[in-house]
């Protein structure tokens, strides 16, 4: 038999067969190569990393072991054994499991009935308080906290992730597959899982960790397999043994420069100026408290912070979206609080907005329809009442082009793009039109490392080019790298500014151990 | 060098069974009408094995249906005259689905245009003497105010006040039946009939029928102006549907309206105006059967063209130029059916191609594969 790849060797075998073997898997869809006989192999107790971009194959090989896909070749082996799986249920009953990113859990159902759903106990009376005592112990015996009785739509993010967890672990599941499972999560989240995560690997589970944050893999992995366009370019590296640049290097192919080269730039006039601003969030709670900054014309404002300290409802509120109880908002110089998005799109503010598929597009309409949303109504795109369909293609396929849009045709809706070629589009978009102001949310979660470095230079351009960016980020490496100011915000507030980009001070702000004047 | 294969644990207790994949690349063009063809042709089918079970002959019965509704002039012109009305309720429905706004109300905003058009000839607005040139345009004007007002109201409260908009105008149907009701008993009865004068023959649309003595091929051919109002709202509607900024913010809306409202897209406004404009076609097919076909105001003038509007809004896939060969084709089927059965034949027919063209959608998402046993 002949594989694309030498089988490394190189480690001590340990007694013990290994939990899993995938041997040539080959996975092909229409156009598309996505496993191009591919091996990998999972050791019992252990947490193996598949790194990769989006698109390079990782999910694929999972969804192949987890039995949602049949591969065209290969052989895989649960512990030594041949196995072939025809369906999720399959794969379930040989002990594997796969958490997707997209949570299956029913909302109005409480956690202990979203465990049961599907299974064959009980048989007919539900006689859920035992059932609750048995998941309660399940879930303290991996450190996972989770209140049995307590209804899906009622917990965070996080929590719903442990009732997947603990869907699995009841299961009976001892090898765990989780696609991108930090992708969702706030970064105390992130912690706490990868205490769950540590906990079952000592327990002798074997946990397969899809991911394309280096950190996070170089965190929390024993070993690495690296993918790219859907070949193995690293099997079973020691996470110990490698660096965060050589698995960027394996991931990509090339060096990728972390270190972005920034102009240092004068800025100009101020263009954005919001003076005690206050709003309520969704619940009614109020998520802004007597805010004020301002962002001047070729400057780029970072604001860090963890999630849902009212950075969101900031966005929001400055575009128009969201109503503001107090406080004056300036765009160069005119009031837009409470005026309606439209103003605001008018006067040159573009919005790359944190939840791209909900907000940010349209999904079944197509690409050309999608990158007008913002110009429909200004000629070229439009004569007076009628749209011009030819102007709109035109742009559509010039904007394709010159933001590497990666889609059969300008036709193509954009639900088929994937995450990096999405978040393209909706930024092809907004900063065709020549921003005066750019609010830039999370603008490159999800994606992958040649995405966030192509998004980072689209942004470092637009500054060149004199706009005044408010970028809105949960990860501080971005802001720090990207922005001249930085603030901080902290249970709706602006918490302090820093201007020297000291990882300690900031990180004591975002916690609320530590406030700061504003400076100037 | 040995083949790659995967040992099977399982073996299915069928020859094949079909597996259902989610497709990922954009299904080809032609594949959404060889779909629905194909949905037609079951539909067909399983009705045929329905009037068996009842003791007919379903071959001769679809004979029949075809003959009586496309099998010579004068039939087809009768298909036509009921397709007039469905082209209208079946673009009123299109244009508020696209916004996914769930106008029921077209049979209640039929109605409304009805008694508008009806109202400006018998209150004597229009007078006796007049001629068409002013009596029609001015019945045409009232039906489509008429109609867009009885939209106007469920558009309003669903903008302004968030009231579900399937439930007030499904209840307004109710309302504007009684008003009409109320009319032919109470205001405008003739004779104590339930029914109003028929009007002046000023307020008749023009049929063809009207030119019989220079192109003889016209005698007794009924189908009227409506139809000519109908084709022109249809390409009208597709204009704005697909070549408009209006049209562009409706498809906007209807597919994600948290984008709408991200690209400043007021959707307040454009769920009043696209209910006026829904309510203004149905108003306009009511204008149309009152003004070209019954020619008086009178209690049950539709068999329900507002519901089947919908049921020919979704066959047309929102598409309003499809909407003109769908509201033809079922058209023929209600004037058809009425020769095999009154009712029952003809619904349950109606209600399978329903059935089978909604079922069918599931094709245009997922790839249907075959896997014989042991194959796998």
């Amino acid at each position: 038999m002949q594989y694309g790849l030498r089988y490394p060797r190189d480690f001590p075998m340990t007694d013990s067969p290994l939990a899993v073997e995938m041997r040539g898997i080959v996975k092909r869809f229409p156009g598309v190569l996505a496993n191009d006989r591919v091996n990998f192999d999972l050791r019992p107790g252990e947490i193996h990393g598949l790194l990769g971009e989006n698109g390079a194959g990782k999910s694929t090989l999972m969804s192949v072991l987890a039995g949602l896909y049949k591969p065209e070749a290969g052989t895989i082996l649960v512990r030594g054994e041949p196995v072939h799986f025809n369906s999720p249920r399959d794969a379930n009953a040989r002990g594997l499991g796969m958490i997707h990113q997209h949570f299956t859990l029913i909302p109005s159902h409480t956690v202990t009935e979203n465990i049961l759903l599907g299974l064959d106990e009980p048989r007919f009376l539900m006689r859920l308080p035992e059932y609750d005592r048995r998941m309660a112990e399940l879930g303290e015996r991996f450190g996972l906290q989770i209140t049995p009785q307590a209804k899906v739509w009622q917990l965070s993010v996080g929590e719903q992730q442990r009732v997947e967890i603990l869907k699995m672990l009841y299961r009976g599941v001892d090898v765990l597959i989780m696609d991108e499972p930090t992708a969702v999560l706030a970064p105390q989240e992130i912690s706490e899982l990868f205490k769950t995560l540590r906990a079952m690997v000592k327990e002798g589970k074997s946990i397969v960790f899809i991911s394309h944050k280096l950190n996070e893999v170089m965190e929390v992995c024993d070993r690495v397999t690296v993918l790219r366009q859907g070949r193995v370019t690293a099997a079973g590296l020691r996470s110990a043994e490698t660096s965060i640049p050589e698995l960027a290097r394996l991931m990509v192919g090339r060096a990728v420069l972390f270190d972005l080269d920034k102009k240092p730039q004068t800025p100009g006039e101020v263009v954005l100026q919001l003076e005690g601003v206050c709003a309520a969030n969704d619940k009614g709670l109020q998520a802004l408290k007597n805010v004020s900054l301002t962002v001047r014309a070729g400057e780029i404002v970072g604001v860090a912070g963890v999630a849902g300290n009212g950075q969101t409802e900031l966005a929001e509120v400055i575009t128009g979206l969201r109503r503001c109880s107090a406080g004056r908002i300036l765009v160069t110089g005119d009031d837009v609080a409470n005026r309606s998005a439209n103003v605001t799109i008018h006067k040159g503010v573009a919005h790359v907005p944190e939840d791209r598929t909900h907000v940010g597009s349209a999904p079944t309409l197509s690409i050309t329809d999608n990158v007008i949303m913002k110009s429909y109504w200004q000629p070229p795109v439009a004569h007076g009442w009628s749209l011009d369909s030819a102007a709109a293609r035109k742009k559509a396929q010039t904007l394709k082009e010159e933001y590497a849009i990666l889609a059969p045709t300008i036709d193509t809706p954009a639900r088929m793009l994937s995450g990096g070629n999405l978040q393209r589009m909706i930024l092809a978009r907004e900063l065709s039109a020549k921003p005066k102001l750019l609010i830039a949310v999370q603008p490159t979660r999800g994606l992958d490392v040649g995405a966030i470095e192509g998004v980072q230079r689209l942004l470092l351009a637009q500054r060149e080019q004199g706009a005044a960016i408010l970028l809105i980020s949960e990860e501080l490496e971005e802001i720090f790298s990207l922005s001249d100011r930085t603030l901080v915000m902290y249970g709706g507030e602006i918490a302090g500014e820093v201007r020297e980009h000291d990882a300690e001070t900031v990180g004591l702000m975002m916690t609320g151990a530590k406030r700061q004047p504003v400076e100037g | 060098m040995t083949t790659n294969t995967l040992l099977p644990t399982s073996r299915s207790r069928w020859p094949f069974t079909l597996r259902f994949e989610r497709r990922v690349e954009v299904p080809p063009a032609w594949l959404g009408p060889a779909v629905s063809l194909g949905a037609i042709v079951i539909a067909l089918l399983l009705g045929a094995v329905v009037l068996t079970l009842v003791g007919g002959n379903p071959w001769a019965a679809y004979a029949h249906i075809g003959r009586a509704a496309f099998g010579d002039l004068g039939v087809f012109s009768d298909t036509l005259v009921k397709a007039t009305p469905l082209i209208l309720t079946g673009l009123a429905c299109s244009v508020a689905f696209s916004m996914k706004l769930w106008n029921i109300g077209a049979e209640g905003q039929f109605f409304a245009g009805a008694l508008g058009a009806s109202a400006v000839i018998l209150s004597g607005v229009v007078p006796a003497t007049a001629s068409g040139w002013v009596a029609i345009p001015v019945m045409l004007a009232a039906g489509m105010v008429c109609g867009a007002a009885w939209g106007f109201i469920p558009g309003w409260l669903r903008a302004r006040l968030k009231v579900n908009e399937i439930i007030t105008a499904l209840m307004l149907n109710y309302v504007v039946v009684a008003l009409v009701d109320f009319s032919v008993f109470a205001v405008w009865s003739e004779g104590g009939f339930q029914m109003s004068r028929t009007f002046q023959r000023a307020a008749w649309l023009p049929r063809l029928a009207d030119w019989a003595q220079q192109v003889t091929l016209f005698r007794g051919l009924t189908t009227h102006l409506g139809l000519l109002f109908a084709v022109i709202a249809a390409v009208v509607m597709w204009y704005i549907l697909y070549r408009s900024r209006w049209g562009y913010e409706i498809r906007l809306i209807g597919d994600n309206a948290r984008a709408a409202d991200y690209a400043g897209v007021s959707i307040t406004r454009n769920t009043v105006l696209v209910m006026m404009v829904s309510g203004a076609l149905a108003g306009l097919a009511g204008m149309s059967e009152i003004a070209g076909v019954v020619h008086r105001l009178q209690t049950n003038i539709s068999p329900g063209y507002g519901f089947s509007g919908i049921i020919v809004a979704w066959l047309a896939k929102l598409n309003p130029l499809v909407v003109i060969p769908v509201a033809i084709l079922f058209g023929g089927l209600l004037l058809a059916g009425r020769e095999i059965q009154p009712s029952g034949v003809p619904r349950l027919i109606q209600g399978i191609i329903l059935f089978m063209l909604i079922a069918s959608e599931v094709l245009m998402r997922y790839r249907v594969r075959i896997v014989k046993a042991g194959e796998e």
